[in-house]
């Protein structure tokens, strides 16, 4: 006696149901990318549709009021730039040593504790290091500068967003260099090498590329930081480089803008969409570069 | 040829190794007072919020509360500030009041605020820090007693349990975060409620079924990138897809919701949804990519279909870690504000949120429309939100800590 198996691949509707339904929800990613795209791209058209706006009046001028027929996105760039320098140079340098020490010095006992500390850093949210600003690092500054310093301003927001990317470049960094084969800090310790000698020397600039896709993110995170600019660095746009005074960065001006009440189709609101695509241009850039080096720089090690 | 210098000996060498000896440590001194910065930076910042949420008050009455009642204020009964509040509030503010809560199922101390903030009006002078009134207690009652002959001068916690259930109010005295706690809340519901089930779905398709390929591999750079994108081009892509194209939508209107735009906490949620997703995605990802192979083997061994396998073996597995990535979504969501500034979150409004159409704050909103306010008390109570959110947030990412450890399996 003998019984027959049919083995051909039954078709199971409910199966292919639910893989169309989870594949739909794996595309909603490529959809989101496409909507952001196509909707800060169709606002800012308007935008430059505008017969008045020029490229030129728009990446070349210095005054930036639409309302009246300026256009120059410096006056806030100017301000996201200033901004963003000053927290790049706390949080890098501080960042890398952080790194370094967690990585090559601490015990695990005190790494225990020192990351949390770190994490928790990482973890408050943006308006509380706006408060943080304002109301207590800008009073400081005030007694150190006096009658220089606006009580609103560059400085003191540059500051903060420093300390809020910190734990950032750190944890990213600390990956770096303990992705460093072993191998390489035994060879400089067998050639009587000083512990720090093979940390700066050989194993920090084996993981410079991971510290450069830190140091990138880093950017395109103070870059796109809104609520503590929004807080303490001052509202109206200054064509300005003095981290002294008040100015308002291309977030903030977003912020400050759309918080108020504003009609669809004003030259207010498509400006805001202009704004808001370059935003997503300029981080979308650092953000592709900093991956695209970190994995080369992970396939070298593995 | 290049000369190289010969290398030191004897004497010279233990010179220079000393030396040697003496740079690496200060730098490794260096290296960790990087690390006390950091420490010194968040100590700094917990102080002072702590700092500002506790200190003296000066204030006098503008009306004194003789002219309403015999009975001291502190002694006032529940019955008396009743009778008081109907004879001298006028009739239309009464019945608004009224409507809001039932006047006679309110507490006494609620009462008494009203009292207080309707009739009695409260008018602030000063305020002072927590260190201040601690430290300069003489000067500051000085001080007070030179300038304002009248104020009273009193030691308050501006976070109290009855600063959590209230509203808001236009004098910081009097305000809460009632509002803001219940807007938060529903913002975050809603998000959750759309990011986790496709999130969810989007990592199952990305670990179990997606073919090897350019597409699954744009999938995944994109989920990355988009997890960098800052908050406030959500919050432009919000104000742009669901508050105004999706309008009819997120109004309600076309349930017969009538009253609203589309500035509504649903497409709050909706905004706050999409920014959150790429990190459940992730995070999910990461959890199903934890669950071992083996698993997966034996199900298909003993002839169970691809779903039956997810479903059955590879999601319980997964569960805890996605659960852990929820809980650091919703923490996210709490902590954002600017996309909700661009959608539109309301900074005053006294009404609870009470469905998905429903005008909304939240409390960062909170916190950054009372830290912008020049006038002291305000800061006063930004500090007292700031705690509340920091609690908040503390206690989820504990429970997040506290879930990994539990479930983390080895395997």
């Amino acid at each position: 006696m003998s019984q027959s198996f049919d083995l051909k691949k039954k078709t199971r509707i409910g199966e292919s149901a639910i893989q169309s339904l989870l594949f739909l929800a794996g595309i909603l990613s490529i959809v989101t990318t496409v909507a952001i795209v196509y909707e800060l791209g169709k606002e800012a058209m308007l935008f430059f549709g505008n017969p008045d706006v020029t490229f030129a009046k728009f990446f070349g001028g210095t005054q930036w009021q639409p309302g009246i027929g300026n256009y120059g996105i410096w006056a806030l760039v100017s301000a996201t730039l200033t901004t963003s320098a000053i927290a790049i140079f706390i949080a890098l340098p501080l960042g890398l040593a952080a790194a370094v020490y967690l990585s090559e010095y601490a015990s695990p006992k005190a790494r225990g504790i020192l990351k949390p500390i770190l994490e928790i850093l990482a973890g408050i949210p943006t308006v509380v290091y706006g408060y943080f600003a304002l109301l207590f690092v800008t009073p400081i500054l005030k007694s150190f500068f006096g009658d220089h310093i606006q009580v609103y301003n560059m400085l003191s927001a540059g500051l903060v967003m420093g300390i809020m990317i910190l734990p950032l470049i750190s944890s990213m960094s600390e990956d770096a260099l303990s992705a460093v084969p072993r191998s390489l800090r035994e060879a400089a310790y067998a050639m009587g090498a000083t512990k720090l000698e093979s940390s700066l020397q050989v194993v920090l600039p084996a993981a410079l590329s991971g510290i450069g896709a830190a140091l990138i993110l880093g950017i395109s995170r103070a870059v796109g930081e809104t609520m503590i600019v929004a807080v303490a660095s001052g509202a109206g746009p200054n064509f300005s480089f003095n981290p002294l005074e008040a100015a308002e960065t291309m977030t903030g001006h977003i912020a400050r803008i759309s918080g108020g009440d504003l009609s669809y189709n004003s030259i207010d609101y498509t400006s805001l969409f202009a704004i808001a695509l370059m935003l997503f241009l300029v981080t979308l850039v650092l953000n592709l570069i900093s991956q695209w080096i970190v994995g080369r720089f992970r396939e070298r090690y593995e | 040829m290049k000369t190289q210098t010969p290398y030191p000996q004897g004497d010279a060498f233990h010179a220079s190794l000393r030396t040697r000896y003496r740079v690496a440590t200060i730098w490794q001194i260096l290296f960790l007072s990087a690390l006390l910065i950091a420490i010194v930076a968040l100590t700094a910042l917990l102080y002072k919020v702590v700092d500002g949420a506790f200190g003296y008050i000066a204030y006098e009455y503008k009306d004194d509360p003789a002219e309403f009642t015999p009975t001291p204020v502190n002694e006032l009964t529940k019955e008396e500030l009743l009778v008081i509040l109907k004879e001298e509030l006028s009739s239309g503010a009464y019945n608004k009041l009224n409507n809001e809560q039932p006047m006679q199922e309110r507490s006494q101390a609620d009462l008494l605020n009203l009292f207080l903030e309707r009739l009695v009006r409260i008018d602030t002078k000063g305020t002072w820090s927590m260190t201040d009134s601690l430290l300069h207690k003489a000067e500051i009652q000085a001080e007070v007693k030179e300038k304002y002959s009248n104020a009273k001068l009193e030691f308050r916690s501006w976070l109290t349990p009855q600063f959590l259930v209230t509203p808001m109010s236009s004098k910081a005295e009097f305000a809460g975060v009632r509002t803001a706690i219940l807007g938060s809340l529903w913002m975050v519901g809603l998000a959750i409620l759309f990011a986790l089930p496709i999130g969810t779905g989007a990592a199952i398709y990305l670990q179990e079924y997606a073919p090897k390929g350019w597409f699954t591999s744009l999938i995944q750079t994109n989920i990355n990138n988009l997890a960098g994108v800052p908050s406030i081009v959500y919050g432009m892509l919000g104000l742009a897809v669901f508050v105004r194209t999706l309008e009819a939508f997120t109004s309600g209107s076309m349930f017969g919701v009538t009253d609203s735009n589309g500035r509504t906490v649903l497409s709050a949620g909706l905004t706050m949804g999409t920014l959150v997703l790429p990190l459940i995605i992730i995070n999910a990802q990461e959890a199903i990519k934890a669950v071992p192979d083996s698993l997966r083997q034996a199900a298909y061994g003993v002839g169970a279909t691809r779903w039956q396998t997810v479903w059955h073996h590879v999601l319980p597995n997964a569960l805890p870690g996605i659960l852990t990535g929820s809980i650091l979504a919703i923490s996210r969501a709490l902590g954002e504000s600017a996309p909700l500034i661009v959608v539109g979150a309301s900074t005053f409004i006294s009404i609870d949120p009470d469905g998905p159409f429903s005008k909304f704050t939240a409390l960062p909103i909170q916190i950054y429309q009372w830290t912008t306010l020049a006038q002291s008390e305000f800061h006063a109570i930004a500090a007292g939100a700031i705690i509340v959110l920091l609690i908040l947030l503390l206690t989820l990412n504990a429970s997040a800590i506290l879930l990994r450890n539990r479930y983390q399996r080895k395997y």
